[in-house]
């Protein structure tokens, strides 16, 4: 991505000027009445500052067409199995998606005002707004690495590689939110175990007594573990306790989701610190900021798809 | 509205400069690997897709040759898959798609705003390595063990499959975004680098129709290309977006393949109208007829193409609702189409018809995708379709747009603008019986395939019954006249660049702006501003034929030599 992004930014830099009035088609104009930021084809600053404006509008439409492909593919799996997504929303860190959400915001915020100080001509303002953006950046980015790293440890990947260490009823986050279902669910699987050991010990003799050994839970109770496919006919053993069925396509989504999203991160930090570069040697300036200005447009947008995908992912109820 | 001494002047060109050209302008293999040019660019795209379109063609006739016998033939029952797989996936993904805008679009459209280049020249050319890169997967998945899947690449056999479909769907992902790169060139090219006095409705339609295209390329393509990168994931990950033993949901992806493809037609189509455009009125010696009609008709078409996707889907198990729609607004369609057609036709009632090649082909064009359009209707049709669905009346449906409808307007378009891309004429003698060799291959080739499909010959098949036979060996016969055909183009083409006669500014007597520079152009496309002060197809009384350049010239300047 970051490959696009520059090319549609690096359109700027070699380009041309004509007075506005003179539309010249003819060669006579090269060179001379050009300046240096004004490509050689274009005839004015003007034309070329907006022929970059359009360029990168049209490429931010590709970019929300991109992603809309794996929205879709929510929108369909999360109508098909809701379940699954109750269930595994309690996996997530709300609050490292949350501290992520403000560093891009905040990067958003230094990104805008960059596109600012390039029009004013204020260079070491400028820089150190786009500084501030990378570190922003890189700084998102340390912490999807730490989410990532829980993820992988705790086994919690897509497809055949999902083997969860923790049932849901285990995690802080469904206990602190339902600990009567938390409990029950306990029992049940302790029960369930007991019940398997004494089969095992004795598996002539005679069924052990029936009937619950703790008081039935009321419907209440039981109604998050059903929720997030834990008991009840969308999981994958009716009798016990355990995770809905076809759980590991929510991590599937998750990782598709946030890793192409990374990726444009990544992609955004590579123009940026090329902006940087440019930036300290003063190449930016009321008559010409078009860099700043697209490479700001895009970083909104990864923001703004992040700002879908947080409460997507992180705040299912 | 016309001044003929305006036109006058900037139809002659200037004799002084006639031999510095784009061509000649740098030399040596670098100038033109790092050119910026976009006349440089097209022609580098041509090259390309032509060798393309002959590997393509002959995956063609190798499946062609191996169906003249039921069984056996001269290929196994899954070589004969992979060369059916890289003859649909080249000739879309490779051939079509960037034939007529990346190639021809590259070379004419700035020429025919009076621009210097297109708006983003480095994004073009990247354009163009973007393509080379993704051939070069595309291919590697032939020589690794080639893909066999169909170009459609369903899932869930091109998630299970062993051919190599990963490197083919990844050099089909890389296509796209040169594909988009196109696309969004050309829409920032339109919009910004008119030259003042060229309004909209002064744009040729060639330009119109580029503009729908290049609408739908930005809009459609982003999504085949996530699906792609899914569909690899799935293969490689095993992550059950797709893959219906992992919980996941085949037809979804059915739904985003069609999602892009069914546009990627008219990505296919429309350019395609825009040469038949362009030729019909220059060599009908009169002005183009519903001019406005056809423009917008461009983006109808583009505007429509977006909601009918369903209708590859009718026997999938979609709601009967769904079907419903899909099928009404396929219908709709046929509006925008035939307002072409039929103003096409009325373009050339009454006019003063010249049957040179490039006519010749918009033709064969008229004739042949008018029958691959309303056979699109029968297929529109839900009843019909649960019938006529995956046998060879889609076969030859698709090929009478694909093949007759794009391929035939990438031929007219070559040889209308062939004098301008190469300064040399080719042997007119030599195009017409060519143009015939494809006309009659064309319909040879395709029309049995109509009769075998509605008798119950299912698509793709290895074998067949013996009572099929005769058909499908007067469709081989037929596509070896097509391949003669582009043979002896080839060979003329060739040979016209070696010692063809040097073209005049104006050959045909075109009035768009791109006659009005010399041929071919120099490299910043005009010595002088051309003024736009007349509709793209007004003022062919003010031309007449000079016997001595062997082109039109304006008539005012013709007294004073």
């Amino acid at each position: 991505m970051s490959q696009h992004t520059s090319e549609t930014h690096g359109e700027q830099p070699g380009a041309a000027h004509a007075p506005p009035a003179g539309h010249a088609h003819d060669e006579h104009d090269h060179g001379h009445e050009h300046p240096s930021y004004v490509a050689h084809h274009f005839d004015s600053a003007q034309q070329q500052f907006d022929a970059g404006k359009l360029g990168i509008w049209l490429f931010l439409l590709t970019e929300v067409l991109f992603f809309s492909g794996l929205f879709c593919a929510y929108t369909v799996y999360r109508s098909m199995r809701p379940e699954v997504f109750v269930y595994a929303h309690y996996f997530l860190d709300t609050r490292l998606g949350a501290l992520n959400t403000c560093v891009l915001l905040i990067s958003s915020l230094t990104a805008a005002w960059a596109v600012r100080n390039a029009q004013l001509g204020e260079t070491r303002k400028l820089v150190t707004n786009i500084t501030i953006t990378i570190l922003c950046a890189f700084t998102f980015m340390g912490v999807k690495y730490v989410e990532y790293s829980h993820k992988f440890h705790d086994g919690l990947l897509p497809g055949p590689h999902f083997h969860p260490t923790e049932q849901v009823w285990e995690l802080a986050t469904f206990r602190n939110k339902h600990p009567e279902a938390a409990e029950y669910a306990e029992r049940l699987t302790k029960q369930a175990e007991e019940a398997e050991k004494a089969k095992g010990a004795d598996a002539s003799a005679a069924k052990p007594a029936e009937g619950p050994k703790f008081e039935l839970p009321t419907r209440e109770e039981l109604e998050p573990l059903l929720h997030a496919g834990v008991l009840g006919e969308r999981a994958e053993n009716p009798r016990v306790p355990s995770r809905p069925r076809n759980a590991h396509v929510f991590f599937s989504i998750y990782f598709f989701m946030t890793g192409l999203h990374g990726i444009h991160v990544l992609g955004g930090i590579g123009v940026f610190i090329w902006l940087l570069l440019r930036a300290r040697k003063g190449e930016f300036h009321a008559q010409y900021f078009g860099p700043v200005d697209y490479a700001a447009l895009y970083w909104h947008l990864v923001d703004l798809i992040w700002i879908y995908l947080f409460p997507l992912l992180y705040l299912i109820h | 509205m016309a001044s003929p001494s305006t036109t006058a002047d900037a139809a002659i060109p200037r004799e002084t400069s006639a031999d510095e050209s784009y061509l000649t302008h740098d030399k040596g293999i670098l100038s033109w690997i790092f050119t910026l040019d976009h006349k440089r660019i097209g022609v580098m795209y041509l090259c390309s897709v032509l060798s393309a379109f002959a590997l393509g063609g002959l995956f063609a006739l190798l499946v062609r040759t191996e169906l003249l016998t039921p069984g056996r033939t001269i290929m196994d029952a899954d070589t004969y898959n992979q060369m059916f797989t890289l003859h649909g996936a080249i000739m879309v993904f490779l051939v079509i798609i960037p034939g007529i805008p990346a190639a021809l679009g590259n070379i004419i459209m700035p020429l025919q705003l009076g621009a210097k280049d297109v708006a983003f020249p480095r994004m073009n050319l990247a354009s163009y390595y973007l393509w080379v890169i993704g051939a070069c997967f595309m291919l590697s998945s032939l020589v690794i063990n080639a893909v066999d899947t169909g170009w459609t690449f369903y899932a869930p056999y091109s998630t299970t499959t062993q051919t190599a479909v990963v490197p083919a769907a990844f050099g089909a992902f890389i296509l796209g975004f040169s594909s988009i790169f196109t696309g969004l060139n050309f829409i920032v090219t339109i919009h910004k680098m008119r030259p003042p006095g060229m309004s909209w409705f002064r744009m040729p339609l060639f330009v119109w129709a580029l503009y729908a295209t290049a609408l739908i390329q930005v809009l459609a393509t982003p999504v085949i290309g996530i699906t792609l990168l899914m569909m690899i994931v799935e293969r490689t990950l095993h992550i059950g977006i797709f893959d219906p033993a992992l919980g996941g949901d085949p037809v979804l992806f059915q739904h985003f393949f069609w999602f892009y493809s069914h546009p990627a037609v008219y990505i296919m189509i429309v350019p395609a109208f825009g040469v038949v455009s362009e030729i019909i009125p220059v060599f009908s010696r009169k002005r183009m007829f519903g001019y406005k009609f056809i423009a917008v008709s461009s983006l109808a078409i583009a505007f429509l193409g977006f909601l009918v996707w369903g209708h590859h889907m009718f026997t999938s198990g979609q709601s009967v609702l769904a079907g419903t729609i899909f099928s009404a607004i396929t219908f709709l369609i046929a509006i925008p189409t035939a307002i072409k057609v039929f103003n096409w036709i009325s373009t050339m009632y009454k006019g003063v018809i010249h049957l040179e090649t490039p006519m010749l082909y918009a033709l064969a064009f008229l004739w042949v995708f008018t029958i691959g359009g309303l056979t699109g209707i029968f297929l529109a049709v839900m009843s019909v379709d649960v019938h006529l669905h995956d046998t060879y009346f889609v076969v030859a449906h698709f090929h009478y747009v694909m093949m007759g409808g794009a391929i035939t307007a990438l031929m007219g378009g070559i040889h209308y603008w062939w004098s301008k891309a190469f300064g040399r004429m080719y042997e007119e003698k030599y195009g017409r019986i060519a143009a015939a060799l494809v006309f009659i291959g064309l319909n040879v080739t395709f029309f049995p395939q109509f009769i075998l499909g509605t008798r119950g010959m299912p698509r793709r098949y290895y074998n067949y019954l013996p009572e099929f036979q005769s058909l499908h060996q007067l469709s081989t016969i037929g596509a070896y006249i097509l391949g003669l055909g582009f043979l002896m183009t080839a060979a003329y083409l060739y040979a016209s660049l070696k010692n063809g006669k040097k073209a005049p500014a104006n050959p045909w007597g075109g009035s768009t702006l791109e006659w009005q520079t010399t041929s071919p152009p120099p490299y910043y496309n005009f010595h002088n501003a051309p003024p736009v002060t007349q509709g793209p197809y007004d003022g062919y009384e003010d031309l007449e034929f000079d016997e001595k350049m062997g082109g039109y010239v304006a008539k005012a300047t013709k007294a004073t030599p």
